[in-house]
């Protein structure tokens, strides 16, 4: 039971900060109609910079959450401005690959500068200890600071976008943007906003995230495909879909690692029988599989499912 | 005449240079590991090593057979199989007659195996692998050949010395084993199951497990599952981002026992672990640094940090290697037939700069060496790991380490 309780919150923990990754991609693919693969390398940019602010420029943790992803927001926001807009021109294609290239080009001057290894970026030391114990296991400070952290930007999104006037104007200029031009507003500063802020929130979830999970030029690769496959299960353009697509995947992968269920058990279980000598079967590595072992690609197979049965997602609007 | 003076000038430079060439021709190592890709850090650090050692140990030394330099040709294998038999090609077609390779065991067998083909059909250039790192047990086993010598501890020996001393430890009860999903981290489960089960039969094995390699964002879920079976020990054979990744969430769930691992050092793990990982992890490994075991080892290690900043002797026994192959060359009298020099190598003893002998098994090219059980502190650490202050502390030694162990090589001599 104790487990369960522990696992409810590590889930959370994950599912949270693949939401503040997912809400500002899903934001701009409904926008723009661009799958950013330069998403994860903004994240992975907010976990560098907030190492070089806080340790090596000397302005605390806190520091670091602060001025990285305005770093990071101001540097997505030229990349849209001056890049991506002038590639939106020659369609799709373009600029599917133009993401693709600077993700690559992101990765490798995050090894030039910072090189191969993992970095020492740590929690800070106010957070860095255990707030409470479930049974034998200690919850970090630090991990209840990220569930905070990322309630709170929640909390503010949604606000912003069903509250305020830019929200109404970033929500008109999703589905009508020729009217919303029509009615005087710049649509493609809005689209650089959003862009910028997209990038900035992913920033913020790298700053968090790179203590916790490790700062190393391959988290953006190792992060990156799961974002994906969270906005196409929530719903593409969706914030609740992104919401409870990232909860959903969190509390899946963290519960399939934690319980040793054998695909033997569940095959006979079902009326299979064993075969005496496994190294004779051509099942072999059926029978021995363990679900830790396939739960990392659980989130692959519910995007699989999703695509067949509602393509749309599972809060998602539109048809496309 | 103005073409003969012009034959004779001609005649007389090639004569110079060619006896010129012959006299101080380098005696050419290839060195065939990753130097771009994922891998890169370990691949550059490996041949950091090997060219410091060829230089440190045998040039400023003299050199072997009356003044040839040992000189060490680094060839990018980009991790690739298919990539690494071209560059050994490309280097055998350069008339290198050693290859050294260490980084994946799955490489080291297609090399092993090209170069016992290559000499079957070459005799007149054959050439040796020395392998200094790939530690799967089958490379001295069924896949053993004349060829190849190994010069780290196999994955048996290490698993076999690290359950020796945890077997000496009357407080354990409950181990548990995991580790990445491929070949080498089931060769570890195996042999930690096998060790502890003959060695402390009442020790219970409370969970053994592998994990996607890496494809783990996080592990905290796998420590909260170690940590709930009350396990006091955990074996791990992880390397690299899966290896940081493990320990720490198992550390920050509270573990309070030890942590066994292979690779849990350098390439930035021992900093990224810093006080986190003190008195919780441990490595297996060959080659002691600290305590320091004699004024020229610590020389060595200076000599090499002052040249390489960013690096580390992260593999002591190249060091060995070279020092093995530049004294079998001398008994063989020669760099160019490898035969002798491998009858040479095989059987033979050296005295380890770290301290302790190194045994060169004939049977199946297994060197036999001292393991040791370091510690990751930053207490008495005269050589730090990654610049931090931690290191390993070496304080618990296997000498000659599984001498008498069997194995299935059949080894077959020209």
């Amino acid at each position: 039971m104790d487990l369960v309780l522990v696992n409810l919150i590590d889930g959370l923990v994950f599912g949270l900060l693949l939401f503040m990754l997912s809400s500002g991609l899903t934001l701009i693919f409904s926008m723009m109609g661009v799958l950013n693969f330069a998403h994860a390398s903004f994240y992975m940019l907010g976990a560098y910079f907030g190492y070089q602010i806080s340790t090596v420029l000397g302005l605390g943790f806190i520091g670091g959450l602060i001025v990285a992803p305005v770093i990071v927001g101001v540097a997505g926001a030229a990349i849209e401005r001056y890049g991506l807009r002038r590639v939106h021109q020659y369609g799709h294609v373009p600029e599917l690959i133009f993401t693709f290239g600077l993700a690559l080009l992101i990765q490798e001057m995050v090894k030039l500068f910072w090189g191969q290894n993992q970095i020492p970026y740590f929690e800070p030391s106010y957070l860095d200890f255990a707030l409470f114990s479930v049974g034998d296991n200690a919850i970090k400070a630090y991990k209840v600071f990220m569930i905070f952290i990322s309630l709170l930007i929640f909390g503010g999104l949604l606000y912003v976008l069903t509250k305020t006037r830019i929200g109404m104007i970033i929500q008109a200029a999703l589905s009508y943007p020729q009217t919303v031009e029509a009615l005087g507003h710049n649509v493609p500063f809005v689209f650089m906003g959003v862009f910028g802020v997209g990038s900035a929130l992913a920033g913020i979830a790298g700053v968090i995230a790179g203590p916790a999970l490790g700062t190393f030029p391959g988290m953006a690769f190792t992060l990156g495909s799961i974002v994906f496959v969270t906005i196409v299960v929530g719903g593409l353009g969706s914030l609740w879909g992104a919401l409870v697509a990232s909860l959903l995947i969190g509390w899946m992968t963290t519960f399939a690692a934690s319980y040793n269920i054998e695909m033997s058990s569940i095959l006979q279980g079902i009326g299979f029988i064993k075969p005496e000598d496994l190294s004779e079967s051509a099942f072999q590595d059926l029978w021995t599989l363990t679900l830790p072992q396939i739960g990392p690609i659980l989130p692959y197979l519910l995007m699989v499912l999703i695509l067949v049965f509602r393509p749309q997602g599972l809060l998602g609007k539109r048809e496309s | 005449m103005k073409n003969i003076k012009k034959f004779g000038a001609v005649s007389a430079l090639s004569l110079i240079i060619g006896a010129s060439a012959a006299f101080a021709e380098n005696i050419k190592i290839a060195f065939v590991d990753p130097l771009s890709g994922p891998f890169a850090t370990t691949g550059t650090n490996g041949a950091a090593e090997w060219t410091f050692a060829a230089d440190e140990l045998v040039n400023k030394a003299g050199g072997v057979l009356g003044g040839r330099n040992f000189e060490v040709v680094t060839f990018d294998n980009k991790m690739s199989g298919k990539e690494t038999l071209i560059q050994v090609q490309v280097a055998i077609d350069q008339g290198i007659r050693f290859i050294a390779q260490g980084n994946s065991s799955g490489i080291a067998a297609a090399i092993t195996d090209a170069v016992n083909k290559h000499n079957k059909r070459n005799p007149d250039d054959r050439v040796l692998f020395l392998n200094y790192s790939a530690v799967d047990p089958a490379l001295t086993n069924e896949k053993c050949n004349f060829w190849h010598f190994r010069f780290d501890a196999n994955a048996d020996i290490k698993m076999d010395a690290l359950t020796d001393v945890m077997a000496k430890d009357q407080g354990l009860s409950k181990v548990y084993l995991i580790g990445q999903d491929y070949s080498f981290g089931k060769a570890v489960a195996a042999a930690a199951e096998r060790d502890i089960a003959k060695k402390r039969p009442d020790v219970e094995i409370v969970g053994n497990e592998l994990h996607p390699i890496g494809k783990v964002k996080d592990f905290t879920p796998y420590a909260r599952k170690i940590v709930a079976s009350g396990a006091d020990s955990v074996i791990t054979g992880n390397w690299g981002s899966d290896m940081v990744g493990l320990g720490k969430a198992i550390i920050e769930a509270g573990f309070e026992g030890q942590i066994y691992t292979y690779y849990a050092a350098s390439n930035g793990i021992t900093r990224t672990f810093g006080e986190d990982g003190k008195g919780h992890l441990n490595l297996v490994h060959e080659g002691k640094l600290n305590p320091p075991v004699s004024d020229r080892a610590s020389a060595y290690i200076d000599a090499f940090e002052a040249k390489y900043p960013d690096h580390d002797i992260s593999q002591a026994r190249i060091a060995n290697a070279v020092e093995m192959l530049a004294k079998a060359i001398e008994v063989a009298g020669t760099a160019d037939d490898v035969v002798p020099i491998a009858l040479a190598l095989e059987g033979m003893e050296h005295d380890s700069i770290w301290g302790g002998k190194v045994f060169m098994r004939p049977e199946d090219h297994q060197a036999i060496q001292d393991v040791h059980i370091g510690a990751h502190t930053d207490e008495n650490i005269r050589h730090p790991l990654d610049n931090s202050a931690f290191g390993l502390s070496d304080d618990v030694t296997v000498e000659m380490a599984s001498m008498d162990s069997p194995t299935t090589c059949e080894m077959k001599r020209p």
